[in-house]
């Protein structure tokens, strides 16, 4: 049934990483940019399927899920830091928080 | 030629990518974030990856983005209108423009995947536990031999990252502002 090959699984987990990073450099929510950080995230793990479905091996499909669990457990301490920082200085916007620059 | 599912789903994702990337309104690329990773998911279905499939709706597209909502709305964080700075425009265009080329470049014309590769369908599945495949079982056998050390890690991880949200989550009177 499937007849992508894995030049086109690659080439869509590329646009997606560029895709989030150029979020990344772009955007001045926090709260988005570190949306961008997970985009990037899942455009590895796509790569990783595709080229352990291709290898015939299991070891990629694997390291995804250990990848999934990681970055659970860091969505909600990344978010927890957010919250606190926003406790202290009540922004999220990444342009207002300068006090290491100035 | 990639099938009709692959490119429907590709161009889903990218497009809800392009939405969450763009759009003005957190709640708006939240809900751009939840497609693309909908998206990559069924990519993984297609790519025989049932389990990770249902892993990545489950985990991502719905606790992780849950917990991503639920904070956006709780810190109401509304971007200022207007047009973007031209010199953040022009980076962001600059930068995407340059690496999509080279990914474009890398993966249809360097040779880097060569193109008996590069056309080659993935091999029939086989049902040696050793190789890839379908079933969720294949995960556990690994998960608890081949990768018991590296489980038992991230179970520890997820409880330090457990208590240190606690931790952090706990209003400190001293830390205010």
């Amino acid at each position: 049934m499937e007849n992508t090959a894995l030049a086109h699984h690659l080439l869509l987990a590329g646009l997606l990483f560029v895709l989030g990073l150029t979020g990344v450099l772009v955007r001045r929510n926090l709260l988005v940019v570190y949306m961008c950080l997970e985009l990037m995230l899942a455009a590895a793990t796509l790569a990783l399927v595709a080229f352990s479905r291709f290898n015939r091996t299991m070891d990629g499909a694997v390291l995804v899920f250990f990848v999934i669990t990681v970055a659970a457990a860091e969505v909600a301490v990344g978010l927890a830091l957010i919250v606190a920082l926003f406790r202290q200085r009540g922004t999220v916007r990444s342009d207002a928080l300068t006090t290491l620059r100035d | 030629m990639p099938d009709g599912l692959f490119i429907f789903f590709a161009a889903l994702t990218l497009g809800a990518a392009l939405l969450l990337v763009l759009s003005r309104n957190a709640v708006t690329s939240a809900m751009g974030m939840i497609l693309a990773l909908v998206g990559v998911a069924a990519d993984f279905f297609l790519l025989d990856a049932y389990f990770l499939g249902v892993l990545q709706v489950l985990v991502y597209a719905g606790a992780v983005m849950v917990l991503f909502l639920f904070i956006i709305m709780l810190l109401d964080t509304e971007d200022p209108q207007g047009a973007y700075p031209w010199k953040t425009a022009a980076l962001g265009l600059a930068v995407f423009f340059l690496l999509a080329a080279s990914v474009v470049w890398l993966f249809h014309w360097s040779g880097a995947v060569s193109t008996a590769q590069a056309g080659a369908t993935p091999a029939e599945l086989s049902t040696n536990p050793a190789e890839f495949v379908t079933a969720a079982k294949a995960f556990g056998r690994l998960l608890y031999s081949k990768y018991l050390l590296p489980l038992e890690i991230a179970g520890f991880l997820l409880l330090v990252a457990l208590v240190g949200v606690v931790s952090l989550s706990k209003d400190n009177p001293e830390n205010r502002a």
